[in-house]
């Protein structure tokens, strides 16, 4: 290809696109226009600009990743409706609507998106605004580094959505493998969007698990041990030494395939001596350990919210924390079960098998101890249990499948065949996002300070169950009927052809669920009145966030809490008020635009690498560096809250 | 919307579900539940063993999931209310101890499912048979060292012989599988990998490629035909026959990207085309073939 020193190998050409892809980056151009025009039209730049974007509280960030994943959702949900629509159209002698190449960037873009840009980004949003609280802390240990992250974090997912408009998307599925994903077989720049829209998030990631790691081990209030943290707390810390010890391994094993890709080495290549298959060992020892950064954090969501909306302790603390560890252990050297079918040899497949399947027990300990906690409590079946009672029944059905693709011989019938699709959804979308969206409406008063319609959510939730059992559980079925993943035609001979009409359907009722999600924030917002939270514990709950206002005040707490057992704010409201607090002026960061401005640096560094327009590139790479050097010397960061303005605060 | 009715819709919902489901799997003649081959059939029944021993396990959650929260919702005035109640020693015994044993018991059966049904171990029979499996851009090429020929997207071989597929790629990464014979096995560049399967009667199966491998990939199925001895041997005469033949010259032409590609017959050309393209991987310094 003739690359420019000014453009690279961007040409016109990379604006081309059929009538879909136009209407999508269309409809972008539109809402992006409409967000500066409103901006601008009620004089709303500055607020923007020094009240989030340069903001360094975690809670803001906790929103800002809140809302790029939930934007992130709609584009990945929409990915899906587009693949089961094509899958009901293209049929014998239909071809569907969509060619086979913008099929294939479709699932890896709904991949790549839902995990890296959905399910990191919720988590993240609410480990940003939940943790400081449940630890009793005011901010993370390093607020700076915090709004880096999610700087990366964004700049990766505008990468995305970049390349709706200019080039195009990997179509090598969101893992590329190569040699799939090597520059014989995917000369352009797809695969190079994925690489570093991975990468730039990835090392936000990264710097996310540091922090917070540091944050909850060095700020927790006066009294709260390890083993009174609140679970969620327990998960996350375990979640974030995962992250530790994996992302670097993505991070690495995207960059050798960059170096094949760019500079031509070998290390994947099929020829010279590369090796496709420890690519593929290597993104899966950063890929499954993955699976559970993402389940962790909802499992520890369900354990805040049962005990809360039962009236009762969490039932079995301490085999709670111990499964969690266990379940962290294990996810290290279970990797292979991802392709048994690479022929490893019998040994090595029954040992990762095995592993595989321990990860059931303390899994299926979690549970039990769930159902416990509800036994002799007082249950609310409000829209966070609904969602409990979903993701226990789905999660369970997905688990168990997960145990019998862990028997290795039977892993060879449903490998890659839509059983696996329907698996790992079981696990994600019935326990990571349930998880999630439980989660949301449990904190989105301490978040926003009014409640959510309840009625509304649990629609909402009813839609999603039906809809996901509708769009899954004829997956298995296909599966087992021989059809593979990533096809975007078949015979009808096969007889597969009413699954995928009941998988459009699933899909689109969980569509709805989306929409009266939608409709759910949007009235809860405009009657925000009568929902909202004026004692910042709507739900008589257990733990510390519940102990400040809704939403709470910059600076958290206006004293720092002491602990002295397990659900802390619990015994605080059953023991006699304390006297008048006492005040002492507060430590917070000051704002910083360093965040965004390495963000947007970092935009146009994997911009330039991807087009290889070397002068962009070298540009941003100084730039990012200048901005750390300047952030590095300068000394002027924080500043103290005076006690009289805690005073006027607190007596509001 | 009242407790009662959350439950009711709940319950409809998992049980029609599950129900329509289960009878459908229960009795339609589903590729992987009803194999033709004796390799799917050990694989099936590990499937089945796997699956009753976790009910063991699940059935009870589902129906604890259910009896606990009704039982225990809040209008109920009539349950028993414990709030610190958080521990109990028999209790987590159990749910550690059960499973465990469960899976050591399914640990068993996979290790030894694991040594028996390895694809790359010879099958016990009568009569064997190589063919040699090249996935090329978008399509399929069995190669047959021992009749000297060759087809695209069409397998025929004798039924209740044990067929030695010897499998590589000259393409990005594929999996080869017949699901009703029995599972797949990756086919990859400068690899040679190994899977035996054997029918057990008559009849014509679906193949496919389960590993994206680029444009053309939902195009990479054929036929996989079990016939009679003597019904093979007159097809590989006929074959014979009236095929052109695949040479150096001819693979290379088919090796480039092409989808949809109907069976084509060969008579082969070259003994030593699987080995050339196993190797030109592995010496790609070598560069063109050495013969």
């Amino acid at each position: 290809m003739q690359e420019s020193l000014l453009f690279g190998r961007l040409t016109l050409n990379a604006f081309k696109r059929d009538a879909i892809e136009t209407s999508v980056g269309v409809s972008i151009l539109i809402g992006g226009i409409a967000i500066i025009a409103l901006l601008t039209y009620y004089k709303k730049w500055k607020w923007l600009w020094s009240d989030w974007l340069t903001s360094l509280d975690h809670k803001k960030i906790g929103v800002m990743y809140l809302i790029v994943s939930a934007l992130m959702l709609f584009k990945g949900v929409v990915d899906a409706l587009m693949m089961r629509a094509q899958q009901v159209l293209s049929v014998g002698d239909s071809f569907g609507y969509l060619s086979s190449p913008h099929y294939q960037q479709l699932f890896t873009a709904h991949g790549t998106t839902m995990i890296f840009f959905v399910a990191m980004g919720l988590v993240f949003a609410l480990i940003n605004f939940i943790i400081p609280l449940q630890i009793g802390a005011r901010d993370v240990a390093f607020p700076f580094l915090n709004s880096l992250s999610f700087w990366l974090f964004a700049a990766g997912s505008i990468l995305i959505i970049v390349s709706l408009n200019i080039g195009n998307f990997s179509g090598a599925g969101w893992v590329a493998y190569p040699p799939l994903s090597g520059i014989e077989y995917s000369p352009g720049v797809g695969i190079d969007y994925w690489i570093w829209s991975v990468q730039i998030s990835g090392a936000g990631t990264l710097l996310s698990g540091v922090n917070f790691l540091v944050t909850i081990l060095k700020m927790r209030c006066p009294g709260m041990t390890l083993m009174r943290m609140p679970l969620f707390v327990w998960t996350t810390l375990v979640t974030l030494v995962l992250i530790i010890f994996a992302f670097p391994i993505l991070t690495a094993t995207t960059g050798m395939l960059t170096l094949d890709r760019l500079f031509g080495t070998h290390f994947f290549t099929s020829d010279f001596g590369g090796n496709p298959m420890m690519y593929v060992n290597l993104i899966w020892a950063w890929g499954h350990p993955e699976v559970y950064i993402l389940v962790l954090p909802a499992f520890g969501i369900f354990s805040e919210i049962v005990p809360v909306f039962s009236e009762k302790r969490i039932f079995g603390y301490v085999s709670m924390v111990w499964a969690i560890v266990v379940i962290a252990f294990l996810s290290f050297i279970v990797w292979l079960h991802h392709f048994f079918t690479m022929g490893a040899g019998a040994n090595v497949n029954a040992f990762f098998g095995f592993m595989t399947m321990i990860i059931a027990v303390p899994t299926g300990v979690k549970i039990f101890n769930w159902l416990f906690t509800m036994l002799r409590g007082k249950i609310h079946f409000t829209s966070p249990m609904l969602w409990f009672m979903g993701f226990v029944i789905i999660f369970t059905i997905g688990g168990m499948d997960g145990v019998l693709m862990a028997v290795a011989p039977v892993d060879f019938q449903v490998h890659n065949s839509l059983f696996l699709i329907a698996h790992f959804h079981s696990v994600i979308i019935g326990g990571v996002v349930f998880g999630l969206f439980a989660g949301f409406t449990y904190w989105w008063p301490k978040i926003f300070g009014y409640k959510l319609n309840d009625k509304l959510g649990e629609y909402a939730a009813f839609c999603w169950i039906f809809g996901f059992l509708l769009a899954f559980i004829p997956l298995y079925i296909l599966g087992l009927m021989g059809a593979t993943r990533r096809l975007d035609h078949y015979d009808p001979a096969t007889g597969w052809f009413p699954f995928f009409a009941i998988a459009l359907a699933g899909a689109l009722i969980i569509f709805l669920g989306i929409g009266l999600q939608l409709y759910q924030v949007f009235t809860s917002f405009k009657n925000r009145k009568e929902l909202l939270d004026t004692t910042g514990d709507p739900w008589n709950g257990r733990t510390l966030e519940w102990s400040t206002a809704s939403p709470p005040p910059f600076y958290n707490f206006a004293v720092i809490p002491e602990v002295h057992e397990r659900d802390p704010f619990w015994s605080m409201k059953h023991k006699k008020k304390q006297g008048r607090p006492h005040y002492h002026p507060i430590h917070m960061p000051k704002n910083s635009a360093v965040g965004i401005f390495i963000g947007v640096f970092s935009f146009l560094f994997g911009f330039g690498a991807i087009w290889h327009i070397l002068w962009l590139a070298a540009v941003s790479g100084v730039g990012i560096v200048a901005c750390v050097i300047a952030r590095l010397f300068n000394r002027d960061t924080d500043f103290h809250v005076s006690v009289e303005k805690i005073q006027r605060i607190e007596g509001r | 919307m009242s407790t009662k009715a959350k439950f009711v819709i709940l319950l409809l919902m998992f049980g029609l579900v599950g129900a329509a489901a289960i009878g459908y799997v229960w009795f339609a003649d589903i590729a992987v539940l009803h194999p033709k081959g004796v390799i799917g059939e050990k694989q099936r029944d590990l499937l089945w063993i796997a699956t009753f021993l976790m009910l063991i396990v699940v059935i009870p959650v589902f129906v604890l999931t259910f009896a606990i929260g009704w039982r225990y919702r809040a209008e109920n005035a009539k349950a028993k209310h414990s709030p610190d109640w958080d521990h109990s020693f028999l209790a987590e015994c159990v749910w550690w101890g059960v499973p465990c044993a469960i899976i050591v018991i399914l640990g068993v059966y996979t290790y030894k499912g694991c040594h028996e049904l390895d694809p790359f171990k010879p099958l016990e029979a009568e009569k064997e048979m190589t063919i040699q499996v090249v996935a090329l851009r978008w399509k399929w090429l069995f190669i047959y060292p021992e009749q000297k020929i060759a087809t695209v997207n069409f397998v025929q071989f004798p039924e209740k012989t044990s067929i030695h597929f010897e499998i590589t790629s000259d393409a990005p990464m594929n999996s080869f599988w017949i699901p009703e014979l029995g599972g797949q096995v990756y086919a990859m560049s400068g690899m040679r990998s190994e899977l035996y399967l054997m029918a057990n009667g008559v009849g014509e199966y679906r193949g496919s490629s389960a590993n994206i491998s680029g444009k053309g990939f939902s195009s990479m199925f054929f036929t996989a035909a079990s016939t009679s001895e003597e019904e093979f041997s007159s097809w590989v005469e006929t074959v014979r026959g009236e095929s052109p033949s695949l040479g150096m010259e001819e693979y290379k032409k088919l090796a480039s990207p092409s989808e949809y590609n109907p069976p084509a017959f060969y008579v082969l050309g070259d003994d030593g085309l699987f080995n050339w393209i196993v190797m030109k991987y592995m010496m790609p310094m070598d560069g063109s073939p050495h013969h």
